[in-house]
């Protein structure tokens, strides 16, 4: 216990010593100064890069991994204290990016030792910004009808296919893939092949959104050569890894959805977004549909966010809790009620796409509220993961 | 404690659910419908729940109780709403013993809760005076006279309230009708002259009675607390009720689900179990989702009443009730037209689902009236 009071105390003074003053205030929803890491993102305040450096000095981005594989090898109890003073001195994550939250999961699972010592780290100091290639063309709900051929060339994987919808792909350093190496066996015939995103032949194209914005790109492989050390499990092994990932992938959206539900971008409550809209009479607001729908939809973010909390305490139980499979679409849902709630509140003030006289929050709000409708798409549509839990939660029978 | 279980709580929910299940199944219900019974309820069942340590969770020991507090009694609760078992739980452990426990100095308030923890006796709530629950609407009112009180007015849907020796009712020393200050409690016999109380035949089977207080005199020890400063004691009482009643509520919500499932898994159309049709799946699964989100604001609410987090407790109470009202609305439902024609029979049970469900939503607050009391603490 002493050891652990005297490692506090030693976390406290470093953290005290090193957090850049310039990062004191909360990191926003999709704010430019998300440290994704990488050698192609560019950061509005250079003291993000500065932190995601310090703490990877100290292997405390990721404490409780090995030394070797990039972290600080930390017992459990050291690495919640860790938490703990990061989390008081109101320190940003000093990465937060796919590869920390869903590819270095399935590394550590199903890697060779070889393969941890040489991708981990660099996703533990925030070097290799990833991006992930699973859904085609031709494949969305029915992931795994993907085409992208992986051909055995004897000393190198030959691939040749194309991605969509993969996120920031253009900003990414590294895509890890779902390729197809046995045009035989529909679920069998996948692998999963780490590639290089400077490999010639692969050419990465942004997606223009609704949202106006381009998060999504195309990715095309044409004749792009990839050794062989690259592959994570034998061939057709790669649709268990996929759906381990996605596991993560799915966590993650609901727990930042989740993040988000308070209120507006800037953190005005709805409540307070309503009366300043709709007008405010004895202190609540006028109009009482309104009030009512506001109501509606704070008691619900209370009743998810409980069920995160309890689905956290029950996964440290037994296994993944059973609750965790519904707070993905939950929390999809949820985020596109909250945008449709601001819009009825805010009327046309909140479908103003650019310039004056519309606020920037105005603005932002048009936009989110487009992207907010991807929520139920990405990682798995709604109605995908509502099939899951029917079948894999109720038993019900195909 | 917390939002999961342990083993303690675990094995409590296990007792109780065993219990309900042999002790008071549904078919208790039914024969204590088609026999028309007098009091409602299984009286020996009562004895034996009294035994078991469920009338006392809420009182002290001190007062004769056994002090397990509302996360041990929501699971007990929760367990007799599995097979609607009819009971004075609701009515006298929670209501009633809510309200005399507030009562500290009262002796008369100290000895019903010692019957309470025995078993021995059954109390109501009158405070409803319409068939909506108006909390801050009352018209019933205690005029003093010589040393004691004289109540008239007219309480409605009254749980228990034919069968019970003794009365809590909410009355009016002063102010005007929808004041929320000038409330007073009062401990009134059952039997006592100028109380006449009218059994209602409900859909749900369950006991309830309109109760018509003419003239009718009690003496200054019935009042309970202090007089015309109820309202704290009232709001502490019928929150304690929200919350549960919502865990009878979960209890239903769940086995209603639950038989529901195993029909879709049985019942076969076109050579398939219609379980496997997804226009079926989609909604069972979002019945599914209901019962999860209810889990985790029940419990919550049951262990923020336990750790006296008053502020926590009032907003929760209406979180917890708006939820499950939605939640066992959508259920019921869905649970007749899944079960077909042969769910619009008397012989299924989950006709008795839907009505008891019904009587429970509009019981202690609908959920627009909790959406509205959760804009109000919150401030909008």
């Amino acid at each position: 216990m002493s050891n652990l009071e005297a490692f506090r105390q030693e976390a406290r003074d470093w953290i005290a010593r090193n957090y850049p003053q310039s990062l004191r205030t909360p990191l926003q929803v999709e704010s430019p100064d998300t440290p994704w890491g990488g050698r192609k993102t560019r950061y509005d305040n250079p003291d993000v890069q500065v932190w995601m450096d310090r703490m990877a000095e100290r292997g405390w981005s990721t404490p409780e991994w090995k030394p070797e594989h990039g972290g600080a090898g930390l017992s459990p109890d050291a690495a919640r204290v860790l938490r703990e003073e990061l989390r008081a001195a109101g320190c940003r994550p000093p990465v937060f990016s796919f590869g920390l939250m869903m590819l270095a999961p399935v590394l550590q699972e199903f890697a060779t030792e070889e393969q941890k010592q040489r991708f981990l780290p660099p996703i533990a100091r925030g070097e290799i910004r990833w991006c992930q290639g699973y859904s085609e063309p031709g494949a969305g709900s029915d992931l795994a009808s993907l085409r992208t051929r992986a051909e055995d060339m004897g000393d190198h994987w030959l691939v040749n296919g194309q991605k969509i919808w993969t996120s920031y792909a253009d900003m990414s350093d590294w895509i890890f893939c779902l390729v197809r190496t046995n045009p035989e066996s529909k679920h069998g015939g996948i692998s999963f092949l780490l590639i290089d995103m400077t490999s010639p032949g692969i050419e990465p194209r942004p997606i223009q959104l609704i949202s106006g914005k381009s998060p999504f790109c195309e990715v095309f492989f044409t004749d792009v050569k990839v050794p062989k050390e690259n592959m994570i499990g034998k061939p057709g092994e790669g649709w268990k890894i996929a759906k381990r990932l996605l596991q993560y992938e799915r966590t993650n959206i609901s727990l930042s959805v989740q993040s988000g539900t308070g209120g507006t971008p800037s953190g005005k409550s709805l409540a307070q977004l309503a009366k300043d809209h709709a007008g405010e009479s004895d202190g609540r607001i006028a109009d009482a549909h309104l009030r009512e729908a506001v109501a509606k939809f704070e008691m619900t973010s209370e009743a998810i966010g409980l069920t995160l909390r309890r689905v956290t305490a029950e996964s440290g139980k037994a296994g993944p809790s059973a609750a965790s499979s519904i707070t993905k679409a939950l929390g999809a849902q949820h985020n596109k009620d909250k945008y449709e709630l601001m819009l009825e509140i805010m009327g046309q003030s909140a479908l103003g796409w650019d310039g004056a006289p519309f606020t920037g929050e105005e603005i932002e709000i048009c936009h989110q509220w487009l992207r907010s409708k991807g929520n139920s798409i990405e990682g798995g549509t709604s109605e995908i993961q509502t099939n899951i839990v029917a079948k894999q939660v109720l038993g019900l029978p195909d | 404690m917390g939002l999961v279980l342990d083993s303690e709580q675990t094995l409590l929910r296990n007792t109780a659910t065993d219990f309900a299940r042999t002790r008071l199944p549904v078919t208790n219900l039914r024969k204590l419908r088609d026999s028309n019974d007098a009091t409602g309820f299984d009286g020996a069942a009562w004895r034996e729940m009294a035994e078991l340590g469920w009338t006392g969770m809420l009182i002290p020991e001190e007062l004769g109780g056994n002090g397990f507090g509302h996360f041990g009694l929501g699971l007990v609760i929760e367990a007799l709403g599995r097979t609607l078992a009819a009971t004075p739980m609701q009515s006298t452990v929670v209501l009633a013993g809510t309200a005399l426990a507030q009562a500290k100095d009262s002796t008369v308030a100290t000895a019903a809760l010692a019957r309470i923890a025995a078993g021995q006796t059954v109390i109501a709530f009158a405070l409803d005076e319409s068939a909506t629950h108006r909390p801050s609407h009352v018209a019933t009112t205690a005029r003093r006279q010589g040393s004691g009180y004289v109540l008239n007015g007219l309480k409605r849907f009254v749980a228990d309230g034919h069968v019970a020796d003794q009365l809590v009712v909410v009355a009016r020393t002063a102010g005007s009708v929808s004041d929320s200050a000038g409330l007073s409690l009062f401990l009134v016999d059952g039997n006592s002259p100028g109380v006449t109380r009218h059994r209602l035949s409900m859909a749900d089977s369950r006991n309830s009675a309109d109760i018509e207080l003419k003239n009718a005199e009690v003496p200054a020890a019935a009042l309970l607390g202090t007089e015309g400063q109820a309202g704290p004691t009232i709001e502490r009482t019928l929150d304690a009720g929200r919350i549960l009643l919502a865990a009878e509520m979960f209890g239903m919500a769940q086995e209603a689900f639950e038989t529901t499932l195993a029909y879709l898994k049985q019942r076969k159309q076109f050579d398939a179990p219609i379980g496997s049709f997804q226009a079926l799946k989609h909604r069972a699964v979002q019945m599914y989702t209901e019962i999860e989100l209810s889990r985790s604001v029940l419990y919550e609410a049951l262990t923020a009443l336990d750790e006296g987090r008053d502020a926590d407790v009032a907003r929760l109470a209406s979180v917890c009730k708006a939820r499950l009202n939605d939640a066992l609305h959508l259920i019921t439902n869905e649970a007749i037209q899944m079960h077909g024609g042969i769910g619009m029979t008397d012989q299924v049970d989950v006709g008795l689902y839907l009505k008891r469900a019904r009587v429970a939503q509009a019981s202690l607050g609908n959920a627009a009236f909790h959406r509205d009391r959760y804009a109000a603490l919150a401030g909008f």
